[in-house]
């Protein structure tokens, strides 16, 4: 698994032209999610998202994370989303009008947020390069860290993980 | 030229004459602290205090006359001079370079006051004018003070008129011994108020009451003229006095000498002549200003008996004669033949004693005669009679109290205090014998007949008018002395001749229920007086109001001793002895100036009249003012009588100028006899003609003849003066006056307070309107109200509850926030 | 290769989300919105931990799959829940104020 990093010079095009087509795909999938008039769609376009992720977090040498991403996300949280679509919807298919009344509003809002943030970055980081010879980080390091430095928040996640579980429980139960 | 000058004969009383006037003071304040409640109800005080000033004066002037007697006996020269020229000529002495001595004044004086460089002092300045009338006052108010007792027995006020009485007696002698100015102003004014305060002793009647405020109103007109001629004099002497005397320009010494020493300006002195004399023509009832005198017999008889006949009215003679100086150099009395003095003083004498003969009231009869009277002396003053006036004043003092007694006395006892002579008297020389003998002495002594005290006096200011160069005068003096003799032979025939009538013939009541028909008595003679309208030239109007004063009396009517006969009967002892008193001495006060007899017999003179000599002036500084320290110079100067008509030399003062004497003239008396004793028998036919019982064709000419009539009418009316005067002048005055000030009140004082009150409601309006609805309702608390709903409406649609909103407001304000900071930190 | 490609993604991915967030009613698909955000950030934080050889990123990337994870189950539940009340989940009805 480490081949893909400790590549030579033309490993490098390679991963451009990966990314490339990977945040491509991205994008429209979040697009679609965001202006598909299906839910399930919707749903799916965002399962593409998601995947899209991991790859790029593979591609970023973040092997365990992707692998989360892809178990966690993916695999619980759009069930859970189906689910959720499944249980609140009366009918099935139908395409349902999604959208705000006031839809356009966001497109300043987000354009702006665009402008900004992409002139940051572009200010900020310019041309700055990822490492060349980055290797993947290995598990060893995450475990170390997440149960030296940040066991605290380690801890505090369990808590949360907790609270939603039972919330979740307590919210959505019939009685 | 001065000789050596006499030890100072002083005593006791001389140096504590001051306390003369104190001593009634002291009983005025008892009598009203304590008077109602003892025994005779403060009378006692009232007289015990005059006994007491009377005593006192006794000694002052029996010590007086040791001084002037020590002073001429010191002399030899004088005596001498005096023997050449004595029996059967008096001493004539006008810068003739003959010799005379005079005797210093016993002069004391304590500041009583400082302020601005200003002092008011009182004290005391006893010369022989001053003894002779402290002598004058205090005996006259004691012989008033017994007479009164029985007199007033009963009335409802009767300690406070004590009080008035004994008061006024404290003023008046303030007044002759004052040595200042302020002092004699401040007599003079003390005298005013207890002429008011007597007047209108009942003044439940209207009319005493409006007869007090006139006699007050008419001298206080002449009053300003006394303040004035004061302040004028003042300014004038202040600068001499302080160089001269170390005295200030008040102190009346130190005014004649100003007057005399040659530095004083003519037009200053004439106008403090001016001023002064209209004070005296106030308060001695000259000519215009005499209209309150006849008034004021609204008054008890003892009041009118004391203060308008022989003591206060007196007080502007008395002025005169004591600033004589002023007047001699202002009005240049010895050098013209008429001056503002004489030709009042002749006038007054005349106007009156004219107005004296169409009097029904016996009380006014005397009151007019007064009048005259007091012209008379004024006129010898003018014409430079110095002595003469002032003996005058002395012997007419004692003779017109007699008379005004002697009326009291009528009214208590004959005519049932009615003085209508007319209507109630008549015929009581049988029924009141004593009173009528001394009326008769009395009325002798006035009108001039040989020997008695007027003889003398009044012969005496005639002559020497005559002399002085006033030819007019003396033949007005002559014509005066006619009419004197005339009206009051009227008055004596109306009230003791002839029938009675009725109350002197016992007309009212024999009941034995006094009040029940005095009341009716009262209403009677209202009845009588209305329809006496319709008798011989009796103006409705005016002589009712001189009709009502006959009923003033009534008001002494609480308890009457003599219950048991009401009829007309003689009076009781304590009316009856101050009469004979008097009259007994109006039979022989004239010897103390019957220069007929020779020198010895010219004690006042000698006694009281200041030598017109001038005085070395180092002889009048004393150590300043405010210590008592007797300001006496050395007791006497013996000198040449050149004062008034050289200046004095330097270092030398003059302070009374030379007056001239006229000498006795058998041939002048004879013929004044003649003309007194045939102005008797002419009245005496007129009046059985026009009063007796026959048919004359005389009766009634006055209502028959037009002419006549017209001139009764005239004189009745008392020349329309009161007319003039209060119709004209007063209202003519007062009236524009007081509408100004209703004006004033009205449109300016209640303008302003209107106008403040409705600028203050127009305000509140415009406030209400425009501050209160407008700005703080309208904009302040409905504007805050619409701003806070406004701002609440603008930013309601922020909490939308529509989550989409939020997150676009959340990630819009992000993004800007984020924009900002990237700007800021570009 | 350039950390801004990643960088960049990020941002496109967020603002897309943000637009999904204001635009659309349906209470699910705010939901999906918020995870593209999410994702967008768990992103740039691999980037950065890409760049700096560090492994804070990796460890923080993953404490937000828990917590999105753990949120979107809440989340979901309490969509539940209104749906339940409410038979819908269209956000402009749900709003009960009245401004």
């Amino acid at each position: 698994m480490s081949a893909v990093i400790l590549a030579a010079d033309d490993i490098q095009v390679a991963q451009n032209i990966g990314f490339g087509i990977i945040a491509a795909v991205m994008v429209v999938g979040a697009l679609k999610v965001v202006t598909s008039k299906n839910v399930v769609h919707a749903a799916l376009a965002l399962v593409l998202v998601l995947s899209g992720a991991a790859a790029q977090y593979i591609l970023l040498g973040a092997e365990f994370v992707g692998v989360s991403q892809v178990m966690v996300y993916v695999g619980a949280v759009m069930v859970l989303f189906l689910f959720g679509v499944m249980l609140t919807r009366a009918k099935l298919g139908k395409e349902t009008d999604l959208d705000q009344p006031k839809a356009w509003v966001g497109i300043p809002v987000a354009l702006l947020m665009l402008g900004v943030l992409g002139w940051v970055l572009i200010d900020g980081f310019g041309d700055e390069r990822l490492p060349a010879d980055a290797s993947p980080k290995a598990v060893v390091e995450i475990s170390d860290s997440i149960l030296g430095p940040s066991l605290v928040p380690f801890l505090a996640l369990t808590f949360v993980l907790v609270a939603a579980v039972i919330g979740g429980i307590v919210l959505a139960r019939k009685d | 030229m001065l000789a050596e000058t006499a030890a100072a004969s002083s005593g006791w009383f001389l140096e504590h004459a001051w306390l003369i006037p104190v001593v009634p003071v002291i009983g005025f304040a008892l009598i009203i602290l304590f008077g109602k409640r003892m025994p005779m109800k403060g009378s006692e005080i009232g007289l015990a205090s005059m006994a007491g000033a009377l005593a006192l004066s006794i000694g002052t002037a029996y010590q007086w006359i040791q001084r002037v007697d020590a002073a001429h006996g010191d002399h030899e020269g004088s005596a001498l001079a005096r023997g050449i020229t004595g029996f059967g000529r008096s001493l004539t002495a006008a810068a003739s370079g003959e010799e005379a001595t005079y005797v210093a004044p016993v002069i004391k004086s304590w500041t009583w006051w400082q302020s601005g460089g200003l002092e008011f002092g009182l004290g005391q300045h006893i010369d022989g004018l001053a003894v002779l009338m402290l002598i004058l006052v205090a005996f006259i108010s004691c012989l008033v003070q017994i007479f009164s007792l029985e007199y007033v027995r009963g009335d409802r006020r009767y300690t406070h008129f004590f009080a008035s009485l004994t008061l006024f007696s404290a003023g008046m002698l303030t007044m002759v011994l004052a040595e200042n100015m302020v002092q004699l102003i401040l007599g003079w004014e003390i005298m005013g108020l207890c002429s008011f305060l007597l007047i209108g002793h009942w003044w439940e009647d209207k009319a005493n009451s409006r007869a007090a405020l006139k006699a007050f109103f008419t001298v206080r007109v002449g009053d300003m003229g006394l303040l004035v001629g004061t302040a004028i004099v003042f300014f004038g002497a202040n600068a001499y006095a302080q160089d001269t005397f170390g005295s200030n320009g008040f102190s009346i010494q130190a005014i004649n000498a100003w007057a005399l020493s040659g530095e004083a300006s003519h037009t200053v002195l004439l106008w403090a002549s001016v001023a002064l004399f209209i004070a005296c023509i106030g308060k001695s009832g000259q000519f215009p200003l005499h209209t309150w005198l006849p008034d004021a017999m609204a008054g008890p008889t003892p009041v009118s008996s004391l203060l308008h006949s022989s003591t206060m009215v007196v007080a502007g003679v008395f002025l005169v004669a004591r600033m004589y100086p002023v007047f001699w150099e202002g009005f240049s009395i010895p050098d013209s033949s008429v001056n503002f003095i004489v030709v009042i003083g002749g006038i007054t004498t005349l106007v009156a004693a004219f107005l004296a003969f169409v009097q029904t009231d016996i009380k006014k009869v005397l009151a007019y005669s007064t009048v005259s009277q007091l012209g008379l002396m004024m006129m010898g003053l003018g014409a430079g009679a110095w002595i003469a006036a002032v003996f005058h004043v002395f012997t007419h003092a004692f003779f017109k109290c007699c008379l005004f007694l002697c009326a009291g006395s009528i009214a208590h006892s004959g005519s049932h205090h009615s003085f209508d002579m007319k209507r109630d008297m008549g015929g009581l020389r049988k029924i009141m014998p004593v009173t009528f003998a001394c009326w008769m002495i009395a009325t002798a002594a006035l009108t001039g007949f040989p020997f008695l005290a007027g003889f003398w006096s009044k012969d005496e200011i005639i002559a020497t008018v005559g002399k002085n160069g006033y030819e007019v005068f003396f033949y007005v003096g002559f014509l005066s002395a006619f009419l004197t003799a005339a009206y009051m032979t009227r008055a004596t025939y109306l009230t003791f001749f002839g029938k009675p009538r009725g109350a002197a013939a016992g007309e009212h009541g024999d009941d034995d229920d006094h009040a029940e028909e005095h009341e009716q008595a009262h209403d009677e003679a209202m009845v009588h007086a209305m329809a006496h309208a319709g008798g011989p030239g009796v103006h409705t109007d005016h002589t009712d109001h001189t009709d009502h004063t006959d009923h003033t009396d009534h008001g002494a009517h609480g308890a009457h001793e003599d219950g048991e006969h009401h009829g007309p009967h003689e009076s009781g002892k304590l009316l009856l002895v101050p009469i004979c008193i008097l009259a007994f001495l109006s039979i022989f006060a004239g010897f103390l100036q019957a220069p007929a007899f020779g020198e010895s017999f010219e004690k006042l003179k000698l006694w009281v009249e200041p030598a017109a000599v001038p005085i070395a002036d180092d002889d009048f500084l004393v150590s300043g003012f405010g210590q008592s320290a007797a300001l006496t110079p050395r007791a006497a100067a013996t000198g040449e009588l050149v004062c008034g008509f050289e200046t004095p030399p330097n270092g030398e003062v003059c302070v009374f100028p030379a007056v001239t004497h006229a000498p006795f003239s058998w041939a002048k008396a004879g013929v004044a006899t003649i003309i007194v004793f045939s102005a008797y028998a002419l009245s005496l036919l007129l009046c059985v003609l026009v009063y007796g019982d026959g048919r004359s064709k005389l009766k009634g000419l006055t209502q028959r003849n037009r002419l006549l009539g017209a001139g009764h009418r005239f004189l009745v009316n008392k020349y329309y003066l009161d007319d003039l005067y209060e119709k004209v002048i007063v209202h003519g005055v007062a009236y524009p006056i007081s509408k100004a000030a209703y004006w004033v009140n009205q449109h300016v004082l209640d303008g302003t307070v209107n106008a403040v009150g409705k600028g203050g409601r127009r305000t509140g309006e415009w406030i209400y309107k425009y501050v209160d609805q407008g700005v703080i309702d309208g904009i302040v608390v409905d504007g805050s109200g619409k701003a806070a709903s406004g701002t609440g409406g603008a930013l309601r649609p922020l909490q939308s509850g529509k989550v989409n909103q939020y997150g676009a407001l959340l990630f819009g304000a992000a993004a800007i926030g984020a924009l900002v900071l990237v700007i800021v930190n570009i | 290769m350039l950390v801004n490609n990643f960088l960049l993604l990020g941002a496109v991915l967020f603002c897309i989300g943000v637009y999904g967030v204001i635009a659309r009613k349906n209470a699910v698909m705010v939901l999906m919105s918020i995870e593209l955000i999410l994702n967008s950030v768990n992103l740039n934080f691999i980037a950065f931990s890409a760049l700096h050889g560090n492994i804070d990123g990796n460890t923080m990337a993953l404490f937000i799959i828990g917590v999105a994870a753990a949120e979107v189950g809440v989340g979901l539940a309490m969509v539940l829940l209104i749906y339940r009340n409410r038979k819908s989940i269209s956000l402009d009805e749900l709003s009960e104020m009245k401004g």
